[in-house]
Formats: structure tokens, sequence, C-alpha cells
């Protein structure tokens, strides 16, 4: 059965690879219909065979699978192996991914029917989901950081697939490059841990949690700091360049420049995720840092709230979804820091779902449009494109939070658990994620009035139809899950006793709020009806009127407060100078850093003093030594006598 | 009877005479092809006397070998410097300075 478990999970990695190798080197040979089948057939066996691995550790209770696949690499005393963890949380996660990806792989059929570039781009898709699968599935933090690398790079590459539109290379190396200042926080983070536990099993690491904890680290000469802070901070350094949050959150609107697909698969539902996944999966270490704990309460607050505002001002559809994105990641960062892992396990799950969903129905609406993403040159498509509005509204109910819809409960748990939550800045956290309540439907509802509803701004040259079935199919299959998936999984997955993630997650005891609200939990149905007692769903209500009154009703009167509150205004569509701020003192002053470099350092110091500087002392020293060599027999004769007789005095004295 | 001391300070004398013509002479090649000679010849002088002192004839077989050598080292530089005239036109030391550098 052990044996049995790690083949499959081998398997299930190994399959992507598959298909996107053969469509990525044969794709000319097999044509469209061949890329089809040999990428979306080996996805969805790797779904198929994840549900099973669901069933199998999480439904059956089978303990944890760990076991080597292929020696990487020995080094001394450290062993790198490709080694596969199969436990409740990384099977979870990996069912997410495969059953996501399959949706996107499906909906690209149609999405992308048109493209040039068709296979290279199920390819590149492929290639996302080994990536990503790797990441979920390693033991050890350096096949995590292989496929952490892998999923930046892939996210590289399809970010700038159109790699003719300026805008798209601009946004592809801004993620590339943001992502490095992350990542640099993982390499750190992975050599402090290989310093202090010796080695970089999870098992073994976690193991000495505890020990280490009381350990110290110096930096300064005498200033100490727990080394255990050091490491967790770093980690999250990494995880805050994956998962975008403030400030390395710039790139996420830029990624906006991929097709739509990619928006839905890589920067919405899994590879974001991916430094939520790390630090729930890293929970053993993290609970011995109370600092960093703050930390991640407090950025995820600030992302949760201050992203959420700025996507009730922009009018580029996938835009107003990236920064909602960014908002609901927040919220997951902000379940991290109060200790309730599950509860951010649990949202990333049914963000993974609505979030997917809104990014393929807006992708619908794009291409129905003919590649139109300004939400002003919408409207009123309700009626053209039913199916396409009725999935898009579950999405923005979803995301808003609305009972029973799957948001309402991930949700209101990490609400809650931030409202019982002891760990400092759970105050700011929790006024922070109540005001994003009142943020998220408005925004969400606004891109549903402005698209579907009202009067038509659309291009009267352009013929609006349903999307093909290619498309509809991914929708309707990610909308069930928005239903049902939070109603299902809350009582499992937060409140029971043997629950879902089980030993996966550790939480010390007097951080244990989820415990604490389990105290009141009566069941799924129960919280649904229970709702209107708390002040979320009304803040939640209240947001979707704003945005109806607002959008629909009275468009002129946004346009007054528009010009009455300019200053503000500018400030929320400069995104609060973030991008500006890059521009002028991070990107010019690398440049002039650069350039002062280059003319100190590389022209003065090793041009001037090591290159040409060792070739004018030659030239100095030969100069000299010419002098010497007159040429004539008898001098040269002189200097053989003089040296024999220097020798001579030498030996015989 | 000349003592061995005797024949070593004719050797010396006629080493250094060998040394000081090729120093300071800047003239002619063919006198600094006699000076090597009188070196050699110096020498020559030094090994017959111990031989004949020690009572050991190799010192004195050894002679004749560097000789010979002598001989063919002569003439060999002979015709170098005739070599030399011919395309110089000089066999003037002074004027031979072509390792200046």
């Amino acid at each position: 059965m052990q044996n049995n478990l790690l083949q499959i999970a081998t398997l299930i990695f190994l399959l992507p690879l598959f298909g996107s190798v053969a469509a990525g080197f044969f794709g000319k040979m097999l044509g469209k219909r061949g890329t089809n089948w040999v990428t979306i057939l080996p996805v969805a066996i790797s779904f198929l065979l994840s549900a099973y691995l669901v069933k199998v550790i999480v439904l059956d209770n089978h303990p944890a699978v760990e076991g080597v696949v292929y020696n990487w690499m020995t080094t001394g005393v450290f062993k790198f192996d490709v080694a596969l963890l199969i436990d409740r949380l990384s099977a979870v996660m990996i069912f997410i991914v495969t059953f996501v990806s399959l949706m996107v792989h499906i909906y690209t059929v149609g999405y992308m029917a048109e493209d040039p570039s068709y296979t290279r781009f199920f390819s590149y898709v492929s290639l996302f989901t080994f990536a990503m699968l790797i990441l979920v599935l390693a033991n050890n933090y350096a096949l995590m950081f292989f496929g952490w690398e892998g999923v930046g790079l892939v996210s590289y590459l399809l970010i700038g697939f159109w790699f003719k539109r300026e805008s798209a290379v601009f946004g592809s190396l801004k993620a590339f490059l943001v992502n490095r200042i992350g990542d640099i926080g993982f390499v750190v983070a992975m050599s402090a841990i290989l310093m202090y536990f010796n080695s970089l099993n999870y098992a073994d690491v976690f193991a000495q949690a505890h020990t280490v904890a009381t350990q110290k680290m110096k930096i300064f000469s005498d200033y100490d700091v727990s080394a255990m802070s050091v490491i967790c901070i770093f980690l999250f350094i990494g995880a805050m360049g994956k998962s975008a949050q403030v400030p390395l959150h710039v790139w996420l609107p830029e990624s906006m420049e991929g097709p739509t697909p990619i928006s839905a698969l890589i920067h919405a539902a899994t590879m974001v995720t991916a430094g939520i996944y790390m630090v729930a999966r890293m929970s053993p270490l993290f609970e011995y840092s109370p600092i960093t704990l703050s930390l991640v309460l407090v950025i995820g607050a600030t992302t949760c709230l201050f992203m959420g505002l700025l996507a009730c001002f922009h009018h580029d559809i996938k835009r107003v979804i990236a920064y909602s994105t960014l908002s609901q990641l927040g919220y997951m960062a902000v379940a991290l820091g109060a200790s309730a892992y599950d509860a951010a396990i649990f949202h990333l799950v049914t963000h993974a779902f609505f979030k997917a969903l809104l990014f393929l129905g807006a992708g619908s609406v794009i291409i129905a449009l003919h590649h139109e993403q300004d939400m002003r040159k919408m409207g009123g498509l309700a009626k053209r494109m039913p199916i396409t509005y009725l999935t898009f509204m579950i999405g923005a109910l979803a995301v808003s939070a609305i009972p029973p819809f799957a948001g309402f409960y991930s949700k209101d748990a990490i609400i809650e658990a931030v409202h019982l939550s002891t760990t400092p800045g759970a105050h700011f956290a929790y006024f922070c994620v109540l005001a994003g309540a009142f943020i998220t439907p408005l925004y969400s509802f606004r891109a549903v009035f402005l698209t579907f509803h009202g009067k038509s701004h659309v291009d009267p040259h352009v013929k609006v139809q349903e999307s093909s079935w290619v498309i509809l199919l991914p929708l309707i299959g990610l909308a069930v899950p928005s239903i049902i998936a939070g109603g299902m999984l809350v009582g499992p997955m937060l409140f029971a006793k043997n629950n879902l993630l089980g030993s996966s997650i550790f939480v010390l005891p007097d951080h244990n709020v989820l415990l604490e609200m389990a105290k009141t939990f009566q069941g799924a149905k129960l919280m649904a009806l229970d709702a209107g007692d708390t002040l979320a769903f009304w803040l939640a209500l209240s947001g979707i009127f704003v945005a109806w009154f607002f959008n629909l009703r009275k468009p002129e009167l946004a346009e007054k407060l528009k010009i009455r509150f300019a200053f503000l205004y500018n400030i929320m569509v400069q995104k609060y100078g973030f991008d500006d701020f890059n521009q002028l003192v991070i990107v010019n002053g690398t440049r002039r850093l650069g350039d002062f470099l280059y003319k100190t350092s590389d022209l003065k110091f090793i041009d001037g003093i090591f290159v040409n500087g060792s070739g004018k002392l030659i030239q100095w020293f030969a100069r000299i030594s010419r002098k010497i060599q007159t040429g004539y027999i008898y001098d040269y004769a002189f200097s053989m006598i003089l040296g024999v007789a220097v020798l001579l005095i030498w030996f015989l004295h | 009877m000349i003592s061995l001391s005797q024949f070593l300070i004719v050797a010396a004398i006629l080493f250094g005479l060998g040394v000081a013509g090729l120093i300071v002479n800047r003239k002619n090649i063919i006198s600094l092809l006699m000076s090597v000679e009188l070196i050699l010849l110096a020498v020559n002088t030094n090994f017959i006397a111990f031989s004949h002192f020690q009572g050991n004839n190799a010192g004195q077989v050894f002679v004749f070998f560097i000789l010979t050598v002598a001989a063919a080292e002569a003439a060999i530089g002979l015709a170098i410097m005739v070599v030399l005239f011919r395309k110089t036109h000089t066999i003037e030391v002074q004027n031979l300075d072509n390792l200046k550098g």
C-alpha cells in the first residue's frame, strides 16, 4: 500500500510533464487535436489519481506516506532527494491543483482556438501543472524550491506569452524580478534551516522545532535575535513574493497581460497560493515565532483592505479580478497570522474554485467581445450570454461571502478567527478584514453590474453570442464547487475532532482559535442561517447595495464624488504610488547604482587599476630594464664575470 | 725547482689578462677570440701544474682535449666573424649592438 501510493503520486506529477514534453516538442506533428489529447488526457488521469489519493489519505485515514523516488544529488553529508510526502495537506492541494488545471486545459481549447501558438500554450500549462505538483508533493525544502522556481519560470513564460506586445514583455519581466526578491528570502531561510537543523527534510526539521525555538542568532556583535524568527521572516518574504503580499504585490496586476486561462490557473487559483501553502506547511516553525505571526497578520490585513480598495477604481475587468485576488490572498495571510492555518487552506480551496470561475467567466466575455477588456465598453450582456452571466454571478456571490456560497464559510471563519486571536496586531487585522468584507462585494458587483447589466456600450459591429461548450463546461464545473464546497467542507475541515488536514498542521494550544470557535459551531446549515447575526454579512449586503446604487442607479453621483474627492481618487488610480515609487526609487536607483558602479568600480577600478594598471606597470618596468640591455658583448661578458665572482665569494666564504 | 704556487700565479695572470681583454677591448672581434683562447690556456696551465705535482697524468691528457676543442672553437669563431663581416662590413665590437633592448 505504502509503495503503491508513492507510485501513484509519482505518476500524478509525471503525467503532466509527459504532456508538456509531447506538446512542446512534437506539437507541430500532433496538430491541434493531437495536442488536446496528449495534454488533457494526462491531466485528467492525474486528477482522477489525486481524487483517489484524497479518498485514501483523507477519507480512509491512511497515515501519511513518505518516500524517495530518485536520488537527486549527494554532497558530503547532505543528501538531496526527489522525495514525496503525501499527507492530508498535500493530498487536498494536489486535488485542487489538478482539478483547476483540468478545467483550464479544457477551457483553453475554446479560448486559444485561434491562436497560432496553440501547442506552445498547452505545453506551458502542462509544465506549470508539473512544477506546481512538485512544489506541493515535496518532502524537503530543496525539492520544494525546485517546484517554486519552476512555477515562477512558467509564470514568466506565460505572462509574456504574447511576446510581441510590449506590455506583456514588461509585465513578465516585472513578475520575474519581483519574484526573485521573494526567492532570495526563501533561499536565505533554507540556508538558515540547514545551518540550525542540519537537514532539509520537513520531518527532521519539525521534530527539532521546539529545541531550535530557544536558540539565538547573533546578527550584530551584541544584538541577539531568535533564530526561529529569522528563519520564519525570511520564509515569509518568500511567501510574500509568490503570494503577492504588500509590498511585493506589484507584479500580480501586471501579470494580467497573459492569456486569461493562465490568469485563472496561475495568478488566481494555484501558484499565488503557493506562499500560503508553504506557510501552512511550515506551521510547526511559525508557531514558535510570535513576531512573524504578527508580521504575517499585519501584512495580510494591509493587503486585504488596501488592494481590495484599488479593485473599485479599475476599468479593466481582469485587473479588477486581479486586485480581488490580492485582497483574498490577504485574507488567507491574515488567517495564517491568526494561527488558523486550516481556515487559510479552507479559503485557499474555496477561493481556487470561485476565483478561477470569475477569471474564466471574464475570459468568456472577453473572447465574445473579441478581446475587449474595458468594462466601460461592456454592459447589458446578461441576456446575450446567460450561462456566463449566471456562473459569473455565482463567483461574485461566493467571493462576496454571501451564504450559502463557498466563500461565506471560509471568509466568515477567518473573520471570526481574527476576532478571537490574541496575536499582537489582531485588532488592526480585524478592522481590515471587516472593511474588506464590505469592499469585496463592492468591486465584485461593480464588475457584474458594469459588464452584464445596464445599458450596452458594446461596439455595435460586434455580434455578441454565448461562448462554445468547451468554455462553458469548465465554468459549470467550477460553479458547482463554488456553491457547495464551503458548506460541505466547513465542518470536516475546520471544526471536526479529526479534521481534514489533521496532523499536517501544528498549532500551539494557546494560539488555537479554531478550537475556541468549534465550541460554538453547530453545523454548516446553522452557520448559514445565523449569518444575519454577523456584522460581516450586513457589510457584504451593503457593499452590494452601494455597488448597485453607484453603478446602475445613479452613475452621475459617482462622477460628482470623483471630482469632489479628486485627491483620494488620484491616489487610488495611482495605486498608492507603489509603481511610481518602484519606478522612481528602485528602478532608477538601481540604474544609478549600476551607472555609478560602472563608472567607478568597473571603469576606474577594474579596468583602470587591474587591467590597464598591470599593463602599465609592466611597461614601466620594461622601460627601466631595457636600459641594461646595451647589446654590447663586453657588457654581457662583464656581467657574467661579475656573476661568477659573486658566486665564488658566496660559496667560498 | 718551480713551486706549484708560481705556476698558479702565472695561470691567474693569464686568466686576468684574458678577462680584461674581453671587457676592455672595444675595437676588434679578433682580439676577443684571442682573449678567450688566453683564458683557456690559463686553465690548461692549471691542469698541467696540478697533474705534475699530484703525479696524475689524467690532467695532462685532458689538456689535449681542451686544445682540440679550443682549436675547433677558434675556427668556428673566425668563420662566424667572416660571415658577420660580409653582412655588416664591420667587425668592430662597438658597432655590433643588435641585441640592444
